[in-house]
């Protein structure tokens, strides 16, 4: 017994110890897998941004269930790694319980508000940007309807949905906006099977674009929307490429810089409480590259364009969600 | 009830029937194995690694149909060895379907990230085109519903006559059934139980194989990963539910397809249900149906149990 006890005192000193002199950042990527086209993948890529530029080298592990959250949390502070960066909502309470716990390692949670000295939260106007992504919609779409797919059915991804309604309502008033959530557990950013089926579902009562925020789940829709000769819209990471001449453009949240920003800054440089990344702050925005650019012509970017510089400037407010759990428009 | 009616289509029957073909090939599968004795947990994984085989196989042999016989070999190698584990070595079935199920999640999300690299995990492979019936596709209503399908869909829909001969019509079938309720009088007149539950789980297994290459080659047209979501365990309860009867199995995936389709339907028009209530609908009605259909139905006696002489 006692040298049993020894032993584990040994084990938890050597754990210290190398906690100290090791610091280097992690990051635990969400469900939904690495290389999920979308949000996790965004978060990948800044990492590997900051390995090219530093030479650094990161912890990173994987989630593969729900019930991993917190031993994967507790894992990596006792690893040593610092800062560490959390994606996605559905960590903002396993990081209220963890974060006391470790006092001197740095947390960036994405996504989702975590009050606490040593917690970061990085929150983006998803509104805003959807609403712009919206407006282009309405602007190609011939038939009037658009669709939205969501993945899991959370106040985030109706944030989503109720910026996308307000933009496509303001270029054409009269436009129907279908909208499917994929389900409502975290199975839901999975399942592009699903996302395929609900998309042809959309097809069928008359959609002709189709904005997917689904994580994994919107790689079907992108799918099925180019099989059926229809246009999509693609979310998070830059998705263009995936379907040249069917993908209309991708909302753009720079989650690949809340990763970047939080390891260059590193424990020195940490700055807890909450960064807002807005469309002024180039957190949020619409992506126009080589296999979008003839799907997009003057007279639509002139008019996202401008309402994007009213947006920054304050004189058009896109109604956000989560401010009051519900959408004006629907 | 306008918006109801709506959606009650041409388009929604056609949603129906693709929903329900790749529930239709794992529950076959489950049918069969379960009658012979062998409890199947592991339908899932046995799909997943098919999904991820039949894309392997389309992508190297550039043919989506050898893509989804190489789908229905793995899924039945992989049953092999469920076979192996709970006939040969007699060990508990549930346990050995479990892990299965765990495997090959890690054992296809490690092969895609191998053979396709990191960042082209979803790779689109060739792949199966819907097929219109030369007259029937033609016939209004009737015609883009149950016509203008995938050519694995009227396949799939073609086994279950072949299974019900199969199983209630042929010498097969008596031995099938034999080893699945009394073994030991099977194996007195001359059967070898053990020899029947091995030929019926590895079918079970091309069964699942070929429901996931369905939906990887003819659904998605590439794999990811951990894509089956739970429509093996879907299949599962297909099998209790159609009482171990192809025909009875074929219309609890049917109910299951069209409860899905309904819900993606109901959920875009709204009809003034929350969609909440949408998205438990297939798995209420799966309960209510067992709730009502529990009573009745009659698992195989010696279902679970391992053979000794």
């Amino acid at each position: 017994m006692t040298l049993r006890n020894k032993l584990t005192g040994a084990a938890a000193a050597l754990a210290i110890s190398s906690a100290a002199a090791l610091a280097e950042p992690g990051l635990i990527i969400d469900l939904g897998g690495k290389f999920d086209k979308s949000f996790n993948e965004a978060a990948y890529n800044g990492a590997q941004r900051w390995v090219a530029e530093t030479g650094g080298t990161y912890i990173e592990t994987e989630l593969q269930s729900e019930a991993q959250r917190e031993q994967n949390m507790r894992k990596m502070a006792e690893r040593g790694a610092n800062p560490i960066v959390v994606l996605g909502f559905a960590n903002a309470s396993t990081l209220e319980k963890v974060a006391p716990d470790y006092p001197d390692t740095r947390f960036t949670i994405v996504d989702m508000v975590v009050d606490a000295p040593n917690v970061r939260s990085i929150v983006y106007a998803e509104h805003e940007g959807s609403y712009l992504v919206g407006m282009l919609a309405a602007m190609a779409s011939k038939t009037g309807t658009v669709g939205f797919v969501g993945g899991m059915d959370i106040p985030l991804i109706r944030k989503f949905a109720c910026g996308y309604v307000q933009g496509v309502k303001a270029v054409n008033p009269d436009a129907t906006v279908i909208q499917n959530m994929t389900g409502t557990t975290p199975a839901a950013w999975n399942d592009p099977v699903k996302g395929g089926e609900l998309t042809r579902t959309q097809i069928s009562q008359g959609a002709d674009v189709v904005y997917a925020a689904a994580g994994g789940t919107g790689v079907g829709v992108l799918q099925a929307a180019a099989d059926a000769g229809i246009l999509s819209v693609g979310v998070d990471s830059n998705q263009n490429y995936m379907h040249p001449g069917s993908v209309l453009t991708s909302m753009i949240k720079r989650v690949d810089n809340a990763t970047y920003e939080t390891f260059i800054n590193g424990v020195e440089g940490f700055q807890p409480g909450i960064s807002l990344m807005n469309l002024a702050a180039e957190g949020v925005g619409y992506a126009i590259d080589e296999h979008n650019q003839s799907l997009i012509d003057q007279e639509m970017m002139a008019a996202v364009d401008s309402a994007k510089a009213m947006i920054i400037s304050g004189e058009l407010a896109v109604h956000d969600y989560m401010s009051s759990d519900s959408c004006p428009v629907s | 009830m306008e918006a109801l009616l709506s959606i009650l289509n041409a388009e929604f029957l056609a949603a129906s029937i693709r929903l329900a073909t790749p529930l239709l090939f794992a529950t076959l599968g489950g049918i069969l194995c379960e009658r012979s004795g062998v409890i199947n947990i592991g339908l899932e994984g046995m799909m997943l690694v098919g999904a991820l085989m039949g894309v392997f196989g389309s992508w190297y042999l550039n043919s989506p149909t050898l893509g989804f016989l190489v789908g229905v070999l793995s899924g039945a190698l992989v049953a092999l060895l469920h076979g192996f584990v709970c006939i040969s070595l007699r060990s508990n079935q549930i346990v050995s379907g479990v892990a299965i199920n765990l495997i090959a999640i890690g054992l296809t999300s490690f092969l895609i990230r191998i053979v396709f690299g990191l960042a082209d995990q979803q790779r689109i492979v060739p792949h199966f085109n819907s097929y219109p019936f030369p007259v029937l596709g033609q016939i209004p209503f009737i015609g883009p519903a149950f016509f203008n399908q995938l050519t694995l869909v009227y396949i799939a829909f073609l086994m279950v006559p072949v299974s019900w001969f199969i199983l209630f019509k042929s010498r097969w079938g008596l031995a099938i059934t034999a080893a699945g309720e009394h073994p030991k009088s099977a194996a007195s007149v001359g059967i070898d139980p053990q020899f029947v539950r091995h030929v019926c789980v590895v079918l079970s297994g091309a069964f699942a194989g070929a429901g996931g290459a369905f939906l990887s080659l003819g659904q998605l047209h590439f794999f990811q990963d951990e894509m089956v979501a739970g429509r093996g365990f879907i299949a599962l309860a297909a099998v209790i539910f159609g009482r171990w009867n192809p025909v009875g199995g074929m219309i609890a995936c049917l109910i299951f397809g069209a409860a899905d389709a309904l819900q993606f339907r109901g959920q875009a028009v709204g009809m003034g249900i929350p969609h909440q209530f949408m998205l438990m609908l297939p798995y209420a009605l799966t309960l209510a149906i067992l709730i009502i259909a529990g009573g009745k139905s009659k698992a195989p006696a010696a279902i679970g149990i391992p053979f000794r002489r």
